[in-house]
């Protein structure tokens, strides 16, 4: 089961060494990156229905509009 | 590499043409045929010596009078081999064939990374042995002609195909005049571009890629090893793909992708695939390399198949029921394991051991199968020509992990092996009512084993067939005896499990008992089975219960 419940030993640390591991490149080392990124933590956690729910988390939250959207979307 | 020719086969397979017949004499009732084949390529052809070999009578159509042209299907598989063991054929396929098990992968420059598909011991047969389809269908031929039950007719072509309710009647055209016939069961294996499969108005669907591969046969005395070499994007093909795989004859195969916009009938001209091969060896031969261009050929795939492989007397194996692409050597292969499913259920029928409904689980049984190589060779095509930019992104990301990373080089995809499908949801297969471990569960094609019959080696598959064969792990049981089945006992005397490979690969314990199919499948397995049980799995086996 993915966890999505806060599960992160220090949040700011990952997130500031996440923008870090990105300096000076360019957005299509970002991008080639951030793939990379993917799949070594892909291999980690090994377990395919795991894999398959993060898929669909990553997917319906950037296709799905977000509330806020939502509000100011004119009826 | 050496040399493996066999210098007692001097035939020139490419240059043979067959006798060509006229139409048989006419008059009186139509002649009626038990089984007619049309189309005598490595799928054809196998079933006619499959069902001729159980006693059945063939008349096997083909609407020309030569051998493959060109090398074409190259790659034969461990499971083919065996099946064609059972024919008669393996052993000079070997023979004349090259073995091979490693795999070198790049991308652009970089060696990424090496694999061998390291033949487990024990086998009798190896994981692939290439060799040019001419060969194949040319010792298939040689075959066939030896057994009287089968005749062959050339340049006779199916232009009428008529479905009645107890027959088929077939319309055939020669250079002489047409004749009609009926045949109690058809099979077509006539191909991707099946002109049975026309005749009756059926469709395949499926996924058809946008792209081209030329493929060149090259002939040449260059002292690479006998290994399957891959590129990614490589610098003498730049964005696309390439492939440099073995013949025998000293004949290379190198594959180019060349995108969909090349033109096919200028691609394939030699003034433009010489050009392609000499920065291909400038690349990768370390010294100049003397070569003839013996075939090239530009292709291009879909990945389909036809929604039923039966229509009621008519049964489509191999390229006419379904199409893959070549990365993983899975056209002809399960062509032949198409022809290895369909011929004992139509000579348990025609020998009236069994009914319609065994007929019925043809279509299911291999539908599944295609369904298995459909779904392996796109996921291949998928990444060797990625289809999208996020795609290739992926793809470039993996290579480049797989250098420094052994997890991604199991990403890594230029073709996965061919194995048989097992057969898991058939409904001839008995449920297991006892524990066992491993790979042979009801529906898995068998697994070899080496054994000792008398002092001599001898393997597990020539123990199993030509009908039900009923294995145990230790003495016949008393009930044995009157069954329908071949009984193989490796009871330690006579015949003995000396290195333990096949109670390992069966995770058999003393009087653990297998029955497998015709086609070597398991349909049923115990630790202690009872006559009624083992009674009860052949019926069913059957479809009779």
């Amino acid at each position: 089961m993915l966890i999505t419940d806060p599960h992160l030993e220090s949040p700011d640390d990952f997130y500031e060494a996440l923008i870090d591991a990105h300096r000076d490149l360019s957005a299509a080392q970002s991008q080639t990156m951030n793939a990379k990124l993917v799949l070594l933590l892909a291999n980690h956690i090994g377990e395919l229905k795991v894999l398959q729910q993060a898929l669909q988390a990553a997917r319906d939250n950037t296709l799905a509009p977000s509330k806020s959207t939502k509000a100011e979307t004119p009826t | 590499m050496a040399s493996r020719e066999r210098d007692d086969a001097p035939i020139d397979y490419q240059a043979l043409r067959f006798d060509v017949l006229p139409p048989p004499a006419q008059g009186g009732e139509m002649p009626r045929h038990p089984v007619v084949v049309v189309g005598a390529g490595p799928v054809g052809l196998s079933l006619a010596i499959d069902l001729a070999q159980r006693g059945i009578r063939v008349l096997l159509l083909d609407n020309d009078n030569r051998l493959s042209a060109g090398s074409r299907a190259i790659c034969f598989a461990k499971r083919t081999l065996e099946i064609w063991d059972r024919l008669g054929v393996g052993q000079h396929m070997c023979d004349k064939g090259v073995g091979w098990s490693v795999g070198k992968v790049y991308f652009r420059d970089q060696p990424v990374y090496r694999f061998d598909l390291l033949p487990e011991p024990a086998h009798e047969r190896p994981a692939f042995i290439n060799l040019q389809q001419y060969y194949a269908e040319g010792f298939l031929v040689e075959r066939a002609m030896a057994l009287p039950l089968i005749e062959i007719r050339w340049r006779h072509g199916v232009s009428g195909v008529t479905p009645q309710a107890d027959h088929v009647v077939l319309h055939v055209d020669t250079a002489d005049g047409a004749y009609d016939l009926r045949a109690d069961y058809l099979a077509a294996c006539d191909g991707s571009r099946s002109s049975v499969r026309s005749l009756m108005g059926l469709e395949t669907e499926g996924r058809v890629f946008r792209d081209r591969f030329l493929i060149a046969d090259v002939k040449m005395a260059a002292d690479f090893p006998a290994e399957r070499w891959f590129w990614f994007d490589p610098v003498f093909n730049p964005q696309q793909s390439a492939l440099l795989h073995t013949q025998p004859d000293n004949v290379w195969r190198i594959d180019f992708q060349i995108g969909w916009d090349a033109d096919p009938e200028k691609e394939k001209k030699p003034e433009n695939v010489l050009p392609r091969i000499k920065a291909f060896l400038a690349h990768v031969a370390d010294r100049a390399v003397d070569f003839t261009l013996e075939w090239a050929s530009v292709y291009t795939f879909a990945c389909q198949r036809m929604q039923h492989f039966r229509h009621g007397r008519v049964f489509f194996a191999g390229d006419s029921a379904h199409g893959v692409s070549p990365f993983g050597a899975r056209g002809a292969n399960s062509g032949v394991q198409d022809a290895d499913n369909l011929s004992w259920k139509l000579a348990a029928v025609l020998q009236g051991r069994a009914g319609n409904a065994l007929l019925d689980t043809y279509g299911p049984e291999r539908e599944f199968a295609a369904d298995e190589n459909i779904r392996n060779s796109t996921r291949a095509t998928d990444f060797i020509t990625p289809k999208s930019e996020v795609s290739r992104l992926f793809r470039d990301a993996v290579l480049e992990l797989a250098r420094e990373h052994a997890f991604a080089r199991r990403i890594v995809n230029s073709g996965r092996l061919s194995v048989p499908a097992t057969l898991r949801d058939s409904a001839l297969n008995s449920a297991d009512v006892d524990a066992f471990e491993g790979a042979m569960v009801p529906g898995a094609a068998a697994a070899d084993a080496l054994l000792m019959r008398q002092g001599k080696a001898d393997w597990l598959l020539r123990e199993i067939g030509p009908g039900f064969t009923l294995l145990v792990f230790g003495p016949a049981p008393a009930w044995a005896a009157a069954l329908p089945v071949k009984l193989v006992c490796i009871d330690g005397s006579a015949l003995i499990d000396s290195e333990g490979w096949a109670a390992r690969r069966y995770d058999a314990s003393p009087g653990a008992a297998y029955l497998f199919r015709p086609d070597q499948h398991v349909c049923a397995r115990w630790r202690s089975p009872t006559e009624a049980q083992v009674r009860r799995a052949l019926d069913r086996a059957l479809a009779l219960a």
